[in-house]
């Protein structure tokens, strides 16, 4: 359950825009960001604080990239798969690398929970390609040796 | 070196300050269009209309028209939206503009604003530019300070306020109607006109849409006049400078901002430092994900919006992607339609269920089991996606058509060899 305090903090600033509607994305991160996923008691919680049915929820927590209806890791990396970062040399190595190091493909978890693997799509920064983005932070320019250490310093955050 | 105008001030990891941008001459346009009584909001209109400035999110709409198209009766309050959900393949000149000079960007929304009476502006931005969200939040604290954004700002009866949106990620959402239905925390579909956005946009009230470096571009024809504009651009017809995104097989992919129709063949070689060692230029998009390819022939053709169209194709956005002779133009289309397929919104069935049926077919022919016959299918189920719902299908069928227009030798090896030509290694 969502702490009191946090629920009353958002139901403020749900009063204070015309519609609590529009700030659906917002209100579906933020409760997100609290369970880790957006779990079927999460999408019950953000229905019950925008007043909306849990079927218009789950419309819009299923539409959108970030909003994961299934758990995930605590650190999502979303690997892009566009153009540019797929014609970059070495991107098939790199992919593989990447599930080798962890030791799982794409859309799953590592068995510690630490890490989800997901494809994206074009993340903005083909200047950087290959690009992947971990939670909210872009990294670009990935090899193989530089996503090693972006994950060890991540399971040392842990 | 051609005049640099946007992104005169760029600094290397970090933002131009809201002093730094005030010294350049920032917020002096804003500041003689409110305290100019003999000025009119309307006559904003005009000379953007003038001055040839076309969108920069690659429709290329005049600028001046589409505020225009705000009735002088329309309710309030009116909206302001800056479309920052920069999402097309090759794409990221916003994200760079942003983090250039955000405050640019917000004395050209106030100045947008302004010229169609609007008193809440949004910036709608994707997920992904989460640093230029933070530093445009910070910066529109600084600049509301400074009296740049507020109620009656300059002691005019003009309010406006800014509020930065995070999208949790689609691309159709950077679709004009789509992001309005997203904003109001509806599926984001696209709705179809009319009426037009600007007459009944966001929660049925007029809403202009623009794109950041439209935007960006307000304050400075305001400030240097209509004529300077016009001077930037090197052809015809086109005004103003472009910021080019370059990436793909080049020495130094990035934003550069050229005149607007400076060739092809002079951004690849004189600014983004030549193909890489050991590559050919086969092809380039010019404008993103759903333009079409340039053949070699285009290689030396003009990058504005008239002279592109002119030749059949797009300027889009000018995300200049090179492709190189060792790459597969099929495989590339294939990746391509994974994004389209992927990223349709699924709410009109041309777009839903065409998008795949291309894929698969293009899939088959790079992994061996093409027909002769699939080149007219595939044709048919391009010409299809026309009777989709908003600009998203025809926008995706874009590479597939010139793949098979100008590369139809290459997609004939495949079905010919029964396979990839590139991955048997017949290319060096």
């Amino acid at each position: 359950m969502l702490p009191e305090t946090y629920k009353s903090e958002l139901k403020d600033r749900l009063q204070k825009v015309g519609n609590p509607r529009e700030m659906v994305v917002d209100v579906m991160l933020e409760v997100q960001e609290f369970y880790g996923w957006f779990s079927d008691e999460a999408l019950e919680q953000a229905a019950v604080l925008l007043g909306m049915s849990s079927l218009e929820i789950e419309e819009l927590a299923t539409f959108y990239n970030t909003i994961y209806r299934q758990p995930v890791g605590k650190f999502v990396i979303h690997v892009c798969d566009s153009v540019i970062c797929w014609m970059e040399n070495g991107y098939g190595e790199l992919i593989d690398h990447i599930g080798k190091k962890l030791g799982i493909g794409m859309g799953e978890t590592t068995p510690d929970g630490l890490f989800s693997l997901l494809p994206a799509c074009c993340i903005g920064y083909c200047d950087h390609a290959p690009a992947i983005m971990i939670n909210k932070t872009v990294y670009g320019d990935i090899a193989p040796a530089k996503m090693d250490e972006i994950i060890e310093t991540l399971r040392q955050e842990k | 070196m051609y005049p640099q105008v946007l992104l005169k001030n760029r600094k290397k990891d970090r933002i131009l300050s809201l002093e730094e941008y005030r010294e350049m001459g920032g917020y002096k346009a804003l500041h003689d269009a409110l305290t100019d009584e003999s000025f009119h909001p309307r006559q904003i209109q005009e000379l953007l209309l003038d001055a040839g400035l076309l969108g920069r999110g690659g429709a290329a709409f005049p600028t001046g028209i589409k505020m225009k198209t705000v009735p002088d009766d329309a309710p309030h309050p009116r909206y302001l939206v800056c479309n920052a959900d920069e999402m097309e393949p090759g794409t990221f000149k916003d994200r760079v503009l942003i983090l250039t000079s955000p405050h640019q960007l917000i004395e050209g929304m106030i100045l947008a604003a302004y010229a169609i009476d609007a008193e809440i502006a949004i910036i709608f931005i994707r997920r992904e530019y989460e640093t230029a969200a933070r530093a445009l939040e910070q910066e529109i604290g600084r600049a509301r300070e400074a009296g740049y954004i507020g109620k009656n700002l300059f002691d005019s009866e003009f309010d406006c306020d800014i509020i930065v949106h995070r999208s949790a990620g689609r691309y159709i959402c950077g679709e004009g109607t789509a992001l309005l239905n997203a904003l109001e925390g509806k599926r984001a579909n696209p709705r179809k006109p009319p009426p037009y956005p600007t007459v009944k946009g966001l929660w049925q009230l007029p809403t202009e849409v623009q794109n950041v470096e439209t935007l960006c571009c307000i304050p400075h024809v305001l400030k240097n006049g209509v004529d300077w504009f016009k001077t930037l651009a090197v052809s015809k017809t086109g005004a103003g400078t472009k910021v080019f995104s370059v990436s793909g097989k080049v020495n130094r992919p990035g934003c550069y901002e050229l005149p607007m129709g400076v060739k092809l063949s002079e951004i690849i070689e004189d600014y983004a430092g030549g193909m890489l060692p050991g590559s050919r230029f086969k092809a380039c998009m010019p404008g993103g994900a759903s333009t079409q390819f340039l053949p070699e022939s285009m290689y030396h053709a003009r990058m504005d919006f008239d002279d592109l169209k002119n030749a059949g194709f797009r300027l889009g956005t000018g995300a200049v992607m090179v492709f190189d002779h060792k790459t597969c133009l099929v495989e590339a289309t294939a990746n391509l339609m994974v994004f389209f397929a992927r990223e349709s919104c699924g709410w009109c069935t041309p777009c839903r269920e065409g998008l795949p049926y291309i894929l698969d077919l293009l899939n088959r022919i790079e992994a061996g089991e093409g027909e002769v016959e699939f080149i007219p299918m595939i044709r048919q189920m391009c010409s299809h996606m026309n009777y989709s719902y908003c600009a998203f299908a025809p926008g995706a069928a874009a590479p597939v058509e010139s793949l098979l227009t100008y590369f139809e030798g290459e997609v004939m090896a495949h079905i010919e060899n029964r396979g990839c030509p590139f991955k048997i290694g017949k290319v060096n």
